[in-house]
């Protein structure tokens, strides 16, 4: 028996904490250290993760830190061949961070311990002592002293994302049958592919608990809204401020369509998923509060509505999304969620607002303005989020409590597949809890593998279904 | 408004004004710990420019790119008073859950500075050390600058026509800001 997929509770394995009949998921696999690190390894190591935005990195030499788990990666456009890579920020020398800025512009970056210097394309090009006849006396080797970098790394559409395996599939079979829907939520308001820039500095802030509490179940969790947020409209936090009785939601038409929860459990992505039954895409309803912006967003409108006027809008369409690309990462039509781990207890919190690149001053302030009204640790509506999220963990931790199971049967019995449908993505109710339960599914493959043999289901004709 | 030189001496040497500023920044402080949230409300301008900045690790001397820019970037906050007064709308709904129970707070009110005057209008710079306790055991602090702009006002003595609010953090320790600095 393989010990990596044991947990420090006797001889209990992972399998074991999840109930499929009665769609339970044991407690203990949020609380356990060894299940967190284990996740580190299995999980992080193996998946594609979000690094950032293109728009970012527009000039050779800019620079930005991001996260791999629970490790930092420094994200940097070459100012030779203007690629940009992604190498873990740890001087190989001693360990030591090789850059220690949010962001910024550089021609090196230089290892403040012994001076160890990396050009933008990763390669060692200096060290203390290296000539020196009582040092290295010219022998090190430069070209086996790189940064690591990442196995494989992607930009999609102007996101950027990248994986520590060699063997993991490309992203776009990472994502299976929700890449359309990546590529869609980086169109811009007027369809045109890759049409977004996001909005910088990132928002970022620890919520202490397990990580999966928000990564795996916020997205989509329709049955959480009437309750968390019962104080939002108060705030009259949404598009039109205190017009339309302070609705944070923006007024949308949608062409005729059926709304599921679909999670895929092979591949652990899913979420909202809108089924249209006609082609095109339903007329703009005005919903802005500042001069002009409907009048911008109306035109971009009518171009979208002419790329898709005999076309079937992808399920995350008409601004309706709201998905996990698993393990961490929310796309909430043009907000984006990352959920860093740092610790089983501590999660760290990334937001990541997109706009037209091309749109008018007036326009992304508008936008802008009203993400920071409604998102993050200052948001009127994700404040709430948090504070659920963040007591789960202290409330399931005690001896008593992390005996007990978290309920994930909310539509457990009631998932169907299509013929034709890739493998294992399952439709459900608008209010079930299919894609939590995907993504339990996809978590407990991935605990399990040895490799990505075992995780693909191309390769290996897998079904991963628990539930 | 940032000004390190020595501020005027007109000003400097108006101990009754360096008074009424401090005394008005501590009387805005305790109506915030008293949850006196509407009266708070009543100190704000109506033109206010409520502004809190993220704040990112930057090489020595890319000083412009400390602070998020509130023409075009991303900041806990960059509002005005109905924002704010919707935030205050919402903690009274009771059912806010960020702050429901509410919290113990203690504003800390510090090193108070007028630095200048113009018109009816007056410059003040101070610093703040925010103790937050909560339900059992949860336990924040926010610590950091400010740079304010007070306008004269015949009922509170002054309104709040702009304040910039440095947190000491980058990645914010909190998992939430649910009260005002």
């Amino acid at each position: 028996m393989d010990l990596s997929v044991r947990t420090s509770k006797g001889d209990k394995f992972l399998r074991s904490f999840i109930d499929s009949e009665k769609g339970t998921v044991n407690r203990e696999l949020y609380i356990n250290q060894d299940v967190f690190e284990q996740e580190m390894e299995q999980i992080y190591r193996r998946c594609w993760l979000f690094l950032g935005h293109e728009s970012q990195l527009r000039n050779p030499g800019d620079f930005f830190v991001s996260r791999m788990g629970t490790e930092e990666v420094l994200v940097v456009r070459d100012r030779k061949d203007q690629k940009i890579r992604a190498f873990l920020n740890s001087c190989r020398h001693r360990g030591e961070k090789v850059c220690r800025y949010d962001q910024g512009n550089s021609l090196i970056f230089t290892c403040p311990f012994h001076a160890w210097t990396y050009d933008t394309s990763g390669r060692l090009v200096g060290a203390a002592g290296q000539n020196s006849p009582q040092g290295y006396a010219g022998d090190l080797k430069k070209e086996d002293w790189g940064l690591t970098e990442v196995a494989q790394f992607t930009n999609y559409y102007g996101t950027l994302w990248a994986t520590w395996d060699k063997d993991a599939p490309s992203f776009e079979d990472y994502l299976g049958p929700f890449a359309e829907s990546v590529r869609y939520m980086c169109e811009g308001s007027d369809g045109v592919d890759n049409g977004l820039e996001v909005f910088t500095p990132f928002q970022k802030w620890r919520v202490p608990t397990n990580w999966k509490v928000p990564a795996f179940t916020s997205s989509r969790d329709p049955e959480h809204g009437a309750m968390t947020h019962r104080s939002v409209n108060a705030a009259a936090i949404g598009p039109m401020r205190e017009l339309q009785g302070g609705d944070r939601s923006r007024k949308r038409q949608l062409i005729e369509n059926i709304t599921y929860v679909c999670g895929d459990h092979n591949l652990g992505h899913g979420g909202a998923w809108t089924k249209y039954l006609a082609p095109g895409i339903a007329e703009y309803v005005d919903g802005w509060y500042e001069d002009g912006v409907d009048d911008y967003f109306r035109e971009m409108h009518v171009k979208k509505m002419e790329k898709y006027k005999d076309r079937i809008v992808p399920p995350q369409g008409h601004d309706a999304g709201h998905f996990c690309v698993f393990p961490n990462f929310i796309m909430d039509a043009w907000r984006w969620r990352i959920w860093h781990p740092h610790e089983v207890g501590v999660v760290e919190r990334w937001s990541l607002f997109g706009v037209d690149k091309d749109a008018p001053k007036h326009v992304k302030d508008a936008v802008r303005h009203y993400v920071m009204r409604y998102n993050g640790p200052s948001g009127a509506t994700e404040s709430d989020d948090m504070e659920n999220w963040n007591y789960v963990y202290p409330a399931s931790r005690g001896a008593v409590a992390r005996e007990w199971d978290y309920n994930f049967a909310n539509g457990l019995g009631h998932g169907f597949q299509e013929d034709g449908a890739p493998g294992a993505l399952v439709f459900n109710g608008n209010r079930s809890e299919e894609a939590h339960r995907a993504r339990f599914s996809r978590w407990l493959a991935f605990m399990e593998a040895e490799s990505w043999d075992d995780l693909y289901p191309i390769k290996s004709d897998a079904n991963h279904r628990l539930w | 408004m940032t000004d390190l030189q020595r501020p005027k001496s007109e000003v400097r040497n108006d101990f009754l004004l360096q008074h009424q500023a401090a005394q008005f920044l501590y009387r805005e402080a305790r109506l915030l710990d008293e949850r006196r949230l509407s009266d708070w409300l009543e100190l704000l301008a109506e033109d206010l420019h409520y502004f809190m900045p993220l704040r990112r690790n930057i090489k020595y001397g890319d000083w412009h790119l400390e602070y998020s820019d509130p023409e075009t970037e991303i900041s806990y906050f960059d509002e005005d008073k109905s924002i704010l007064t919707g935030r205050v709308r919402q903690i009274e709904t009771g059912v806010h859950w960020a702050e429901e129970p509410v919290s113990r707070f203690e504003h800390i009110i510090s090193n108070v500075e007028v630095t200048d005057q113009i018109g009816d209008e007056i410059y003040v710079n101070s610093k703040f050390y925010t103790y937050q306790n909560r339900l059992a055991d949860e336990v924040q602090v926010f610590c950091g600058r400010r740079y304010d702009v007070l306008r004269r006002d015949e009922v509170t003595d002054f309104k709040i026509v702009k304040r910039k609010i440095l947190i000491a953090q980058n990645v914010l320790l909190a998992k939430v800001i649910n009260t005002f600095f």
